[in-house]
Order: C-alpha cells, then structure tokens, then sequence
C-alpha cells in the first residue's frame, strides 16, 4: 500500500520547499476564488471576472517596470479596473458588457507597452509569458503573508454582504424596496471580486484565475442548489482540482517529453473543465426532467419555420 | 512611413478595421464582448500547437477558433453564456500554455501573437486576409437582416421563424473566420479591442443600423491610422495606441450621448414660457 502511495505521490513531493508554498497558495487562492465565483456566476459577471484579472496583469507589468512589488500592482490595478468599469458601467446588463470590453482593451494596450518598454530596459523576454501565464513553482515565500491577507478581506466582505447580495442579485428592484442601497452593494462586491482575482492573478496568472473563479462556481451551482452549501462546494472542487493539478504537473516530469515538466496551469484547467462537463451527466433527479422536456419540446416549436 | 513594408502594413491594417467594425457593430448589438475576446485569444492556443507540428500558424489559428466558436455554441445551450464562453476561453488557454511549455522559442512567439506583429507583414500575406475578410464581410450582408432582427429583438425574430441558435452560432462561426486571419497580423488582444471600442462608440452617435456600421467602420480605420502614424514615430507597441485611441472614442461618444440627452430632455415650464414670452 505503501509502495503503491509512493507511486501516484512522487517521493519529495512533500518535502520540496516551492510545491509546498504552491499547495498553500494555491489552496488560498482555490477556496477565495470559489467562494467569490459562486455570487459571480449567479450575478453573470464572467467577463468582468475575466477582464479584472487581465486587467491586474497589466498592473502587474507596470509594476514590474517601475520596481514595484508586483502584487501591489496588481491589486491596485485590479481595484482601479473594477472602480471604472462601474463608474463609466451603464446599469444595464448590455451596457456593463461594452463597458467591461473597452476597460479591458485600454487595460491590454497598456499591458503591450508596459511588456515592450519592460523588454527595452531589462531583456527579459520571458517575463509576458510568465504574467500572462504566471507559474505557482516560482512563488516568493515573503508575499505569502500579503496574499493570505488579501484572500481573507475578499472573504469577509463577501461574508459580510452576502444576504444583500445574493438579494440584490437576484432582484434589484425588490432589494431597492426594502432599502438596500443597491449601488453601493454592487461597487462593494466588485471590489471584493478585484481583490479576489488579482489576488489569484498573480500567484496562478490570468488565466487560470478565470478557470478557479468560474469552473469551480458554475459546477457546484449545478449540484447545490442553495448558495451557501454551493459556495462550500466551490471552494472543495476549486482546492481539489489545484492539488490534483500541482501533483500531476510534478509527476509529468517523468512524461513524455522527456525531462520537461507539464505546466501546472494546463492541469487545473482540465481538472476544472472536465469537472463542469461531468456535472451534466449525472443522473437526471426526477422533478427537473419534466421541465427539461418541456422547455426542449416549446424550443423545438419556436425554431422550426412558422 | 509609406514605403516598402510600411506600405503593406497600411494595406493589412485597413482590412483589418474594416472587419472589426462589422463584425463589432453586431458583437456589440448582441452584447457578446466576451466571445469577441475569447475567440481571438484562445485561437492563440491553436497557433502554438500549429507552430509545434511545423504547420501554417492560420491553420492552427482557424481550427481553435471555429472550435472555440462552436464550443461556446454547444456549451451555451445548455448554460449560461458568459459560463460557457468563460470555460471555452480558458480550456483553450489551458491548451496553449501546454503547447507554449513545449515549444522552444515561446517567448517572442508568445508576445507577437498577442500584441501582433503588423510591421512584418508579408505581400504574400495580404491576399489571403483580403479574400477571408471579404469573404466575412459577404457572409455578414447575406444574412444581414435575419442577424440584426435576431440581434435586436430575439423573442419577434423567434415568431418569425428566424431560428436565434442558427443565427448566433453563423455569427460566431464567421468571427471566427475572420479572427484567424486577423491574429497573426494586429494580435489577439488587439483585434478585440479594434472590434468593441469603436462599434460601442459609433452606436451612441447613431441609432440606425447601417450608419451605425458605417460610422465603426469610420472610426476603427481613423483608430488603426493614427495609431500606426503615432507608432511609427514613437517607436511604442500600435497595441497601445489602438487601446487607448479606441478607449477614447468610446468616452467621447458616452460625452456625446450625455449632452444629447441633456438637450432633448423637457425644459422646464418656466424656460419654455420665457422663450415664447
């Protein structure tokens, strides 16, 4: 048995400084960005989840030029993204889209000139991919406090808000109703969200801080359906996938090509997807099958030619 | 600044505009911003896997694309779309890093892929942006009418019979097309912000359609064409100058719609009598 553990688990998995701040980040950032994902997936606000991570990576990059600890400059360009999304935002769903589209176009034209004028100064090529991407193996121990930190503000003001939010989430008119202040709500929680991403922005890149936002979130609210039970099953599915993913990108070394490890980022990502599309074929409960039929059988109606 | 190569920089960068003006006017009218940046971004993904089996880059570049179209297609059905698009967009990525990590020379690939490389652009080159773009721009004006009705009003254009599914995944199809041939020139990033910036912009000008296409078109080309004069003389990423000028025409147009709404709105009583008086 022994034997067998120590052959899924690669001897010195355990006892490798980086893998073990990777699991502890990475475990930081799974839960945060799974709780903050389930209000972003029920409030439809991928895109500015997406677009908040681009845009702290621009931070990022700025940051990188001047000198700057790269984590401030991603959370402050992550809260700034998120302030002038909301500020030039119209209130309705379409218009926060543009909106969203024009801050993150701004957001990665800068980011071309941050990169370039970073490449002028200091020849390293490899730092866009490196943003863009991120690598959780090259995380510096002494920002582990700062990001722990941040992860647990996000989470309180999710805690904190989460009735009103859920409320205004749901019905905006019935939470103006009964007096909640429906705006501030709504810029309280994208700050949060800001935090959040660039948070996981920096340690996992931008990439799979969307994959850990959304994946996790969209796959639980399909099995949970109240949304504090489906927060807790977020942030299960997101830690899951990342140790998964951490453990088979350390196995990979030994795959095919030979010396060369899989990134980290292809797995989680995988683990994420595969996880969602798995949430589909379970067996379908029975009250939900009659309304599924009945939608596909009204949608059949209304597409054929009339 | 017009000569030799720079001459077909202003060739490529021009069909470009025309494109995402079209293709924009109806990502915006159909509030799929998301898809018109996850599409080019993670056909990327495809350009890496081409570059490591030894293929044409817009292969690798139409293959990710349609599919990435496609998936957000079949995943939307049954999700909500901006979930789907989301997965589709990162799941693609998920792939690129992989292909990325085995490739040897990422790192300029990687930044010119995503930020463009519009001052190396080949004659041999221009021809097949040219036939695809028109191809894009052709298959957008036969189904003009249906796309916009389904745009605009998807409950009336249900009634009608015009099938809203159908119509979203040839829309997405074609800007898929028209993303893969677009990328290797101005970058994936880019032609997302070529494409919603200006048609945000045109429709707060404008309410009507076609001059609202006319208008993005107009405005992306002005975008594309100082961006480039500015570059050339700066020596600063075209990538910069396309964000931030796009960035701005929007806001102007935001000024613009503010002021009119300003004007229009009743006057009050006492304004009205004093002018009659």
């Amino acid at each position: 048995m022994g034997h067998f553990f120590s052959y899924i688990v690669e001897p010195g998995l355990l006892s490798s400084g980086p893998v073990l701040t990777a699991l502890l980040v990475g475990t930081v950032v799974a839960v945060t960005s799974g709780v903050v994902g389930v209000l972003t997936v029920i409030r439809g606000q991928s895109f500015a989840g997406h677009s908040l991570a681009d845009v702290a990576t621009t931070g990022g990059a700025g940051a990188f030029l001047v000198g700057l600890n790269q984590f401030w400059g991603f959370l402050l360009a992550g809260v700034a993204g998120a302030a002038i999304m909301e500020l030039i935002g119209v209130q309705r769903r379409r218009g926060r889209d543009v909106a969203t589209g024009v801050v993150l176009g701004a957001a990665l034209g800068s980011a071309a000139l941050f990169l370039y004028l970073g490449t002028q100064t200091s020849s390293t090529t490899g730092a866009s991919f490196t943003i863009l991407f991120g690598s959780m193996f090259v995380i510096s121990p002494d920002t582990v406090p700062a990001l722990i930190a941040s992860g647990v503000v996000a989470l309180a003001v999710i805690a904190v808000l989460s009735r009103v939010l859920l409320l205004t989430s749901l019905s905006a008119e019935l939470a103006a109703a009964r007096g909640v202040p429906v705006r501030a709500v709504g810029i309280a929680y994208l700050v949060a969200l800001a935090v959040a991403v660039s948070l996981s922005a920096v340690v996992i890149g931008a990439v799979l801080s969307t994959a850990l936002l959304i994946g996790p979130a969209a796959t639980s609210l399909r099995l949970a359906k109240r949304p504090s039970l489906a927060m807790l099953a977020s942030a299960l599915i997101g830690t899951a996938a990342t140790w998964l993913g951490i453990l088979l990108a350390y196995d990979s070394y030994y795959w095919p090509p030979h010396g060369h490890g899989w990134p980290v980022s292809f797995f989680v990502v995988a683990l994420v997807v595969v996880g969602y599309l798995l949430s589909y074929v379970r067996r379908p409960s029975r009250d939900r099958r009659v309304p599924v039929a009945a939608q596909a059988q009204e949608e059949e109606g209304a597409c054929s030619p009339a | 600044m017009f000569s030799g190569l720079m001459l077909n920089t202003w060739i490529a960068a021009t069909i470009v505009a025309v494109i995402a003006g079209v293709m924009g006017f109806f990502a915006v009218l159909r509030g799929q911003s998301f898809a018109a940046h996850a599409i080019p971004n993670g056909a990327f993904a495809g350009a890496a896997g081409a570059g490591l089996l030894g293929l044409n880059v817009i292969w690798g570049l139409a293959v990710f694309a349609v599919g990435g179209a496609l998936g957000i297609g079949a995943l939307g059905r049954r999700a909500r779309q901006d979930v789907a698009t989301a997965l589709m967009l990162v799941l693609m990525l998920g792939i690129g890093a992989l292909f990325v990590s085995f490739s040897t020379e990422y790192a300029e690939v990687t930044y010119s892929l995503l930020f463009g490389e519009v001052y190396g652009v080949g004659s041999n080159v221009l021809l097949p942006i040219a036939a695809l773009g028109a191809v894009s721009v052709a298959v957008i004006a036969v189904m003009f009418r249906p796309l916009l009705l389904a745009s605009a009003l998807p409950e009336i254009a249900d009634a009608r019979g015009v099938s809203t599914r159908r119509m979203e995944l040839c829309f997405l199809i074609v800007m898929a097309l028209a993303t893969s041939m677009t990328v290797p020139v101005v970058g994936a990033l880019l032609m997302f912000a070529l494409m919603i910036g200006p048609a945000a912009a045109a429709r707060s000008f404008t309410k009507r359609p076609g001059h609202a296409i006319a208008l993005a078109v107009g405005i992306a080309l002005a975008t594309v064409w100082i961006g480039i004069a500015v570059s050339y003389h700066t020596n600063w990423p075209l990538g910069f100058f396309v964000g931030v000028i796009a960035a701005g025409f929007f806001l102007l147009g935001q000024g613009w719609a503010a002021i009119r709404r300003h004007w229009s709105a009743p006057r009050p009583a006492s304004a009205l009598g004093s002018a009659t008086a």
